[in-house]
């Protein structure tokens, strides 16, 4: 067992699942424990076991994903820079309104990860200091990553005046 | 009673005077914004060597330019970037919609990027390709400078009958929601999953 889940376990205990596949190990928080221990385990991660990088945030949405419980997944990558060891922790939220607590407190670099994240699947994230769409245009309403979002939109891409040759 | 004139007077219309300088010297505004850009740029380059048609100086500001250049898929961010730049450009001018995504989006039929520049901005030529070779482009360029002599006048009379939309019919429908093909499927068969 890798030494950063002693340190988890005894933290946080019944608090999270693990998995892995191949060589990717993950930590997995459900939708209810999210919001509240995910920010204080990233920290304990950064902290005390040497997972000094954030090299990842990505969003999923799990509808009609077999045998999935919770929606939204959002995924962070962890790096301990001295071993190279990399851990991904999943943390989940639902709708109505998904919640996730910001981890720009600890990696600046989380900023604009998260912000595409709330762009493409509408996932909140509380202390985040400026939460706006980045990819999208301020005035689009949808997520589009979302799994019940059309492939060509809802019209959209279509909604601009157009020019004449006379009048312009 | 006839009348001679000096061998070094010519008598022509004003009209094709001023399109015969015009089309000689068609000054590009290059919006390239995806692969079709690299194109352009050869077609600049000393092998094509569009300076033989009086179009190599390429401008980056749209107040002298010409002819505006769309080289590449369009999105729905840059439409309203694209119509400005349009505007801002000076009178006589055209437009050439280059490539594929340009002109119907391409392959890029999805939420964000535009089906055709031609539904919001008039266009005059299009060069099909993905991207067009350097050839096409210049076949364009020539295309243009044809229909500038054709139909060109001096005070610019051809473009203020063109007061209606001239692209595409709308798109009829966009695929609703229970048409949607999903992933994740099964990986292993290849398949996807179907909604409902």
């Amino acid at each position: 067992m890798p030494a950063y889940l002693d340190v988890l376990n005894a933290k946080f205990p019944n608090a999270f699942t693990t998995s892995a596949f191949r060589d990717n190990q993950r930590v997995q928080l459900d939708a209810e424990t999210a919001p509240r221990v995910l920010f204080p385990l990233l920290r304990t991660l950064k902290e005390q076991c040497g997972f000094d990088m954030l090299f990842e945030v990505g969003g999923i949405d799990y509808l009609h994903y077999p045998d999935a419980v919770d929606r939204y997944c959002v995924v962070y990558g962890v790096l301990n820079t001295t071993t190279g060891e990399r851990l991904f922790v999943k943390a989940f939220a639902n709708d109505p309104d998904p919640v996730l607590p910001s981890a720009v407190p600890l990696w600046e670099g989380a900023n604009w990860m998260e912000r595409e994240v709330f762009d493409m699947y509408g996932i909140a994230f509380t202390d985040h200091p400026d939460l706006r769409r980045i990819l999208m245009p301020e005035e689009y309403t949808s997520f589009p990553l979302r799994k019940d979002y059309p492939l060509r939109g809802h019209g959209e891409r279509h909604n601009f005046q157009h020019l004449t040759r006379a009048e312009s | 009673m006839a009348l001679k004139l000096d061998d070094n007077i010519f008598i022509a219309q004003l009209d094709g005077l001023a399109s015969w300088v015009r089309k000689n010297s068609l000054w590009p505004m290059p919006f390239a914004t995806a692969c079709c850009g690299i194109e352009l740029m050869a077609t600049a380059s000393s092998r094509y060597d569009i300076a033989r048609f009086g179009s190599e100086a390429m401008r980056f500001s749209p107040r002298q330019c010409d002819v505006m250049i769309v080289a590449g898929r369009v999105v729905m961010k840059m439409v309203p970037v694209m119509q400005r730049i349009w505007l801002q450009m000076s009178e006589p001018k055209w437009c050439i919609s280059m490539g594929a995504c340009a002109s119907s989006g391409g392959v890029f039929d999805t939420y964000s990027v535009v089906q055709g520049i031609d539904r919001f901005l008039p266009v005059d030529v299009y060069v099909p390709g993905c991207p067009p070779r350097p050839e096409q482009l210049i076949r364009a360029v020539l295309d243009l400078q044809e229909k500038v002599q054709r139909t060109g006048t001096i005070n610019a009379r051809e473009f203020r009958d063109r007061d209606h939309y001239e692209g595409p019919t709308p798109l009829a429908t966009e695929l609703p929601v229970e048409e949607l093909v999903v992933a994740p499927g099964n990986y292993r068969t290849g398949t996807r999953l179907r909604l409902n």
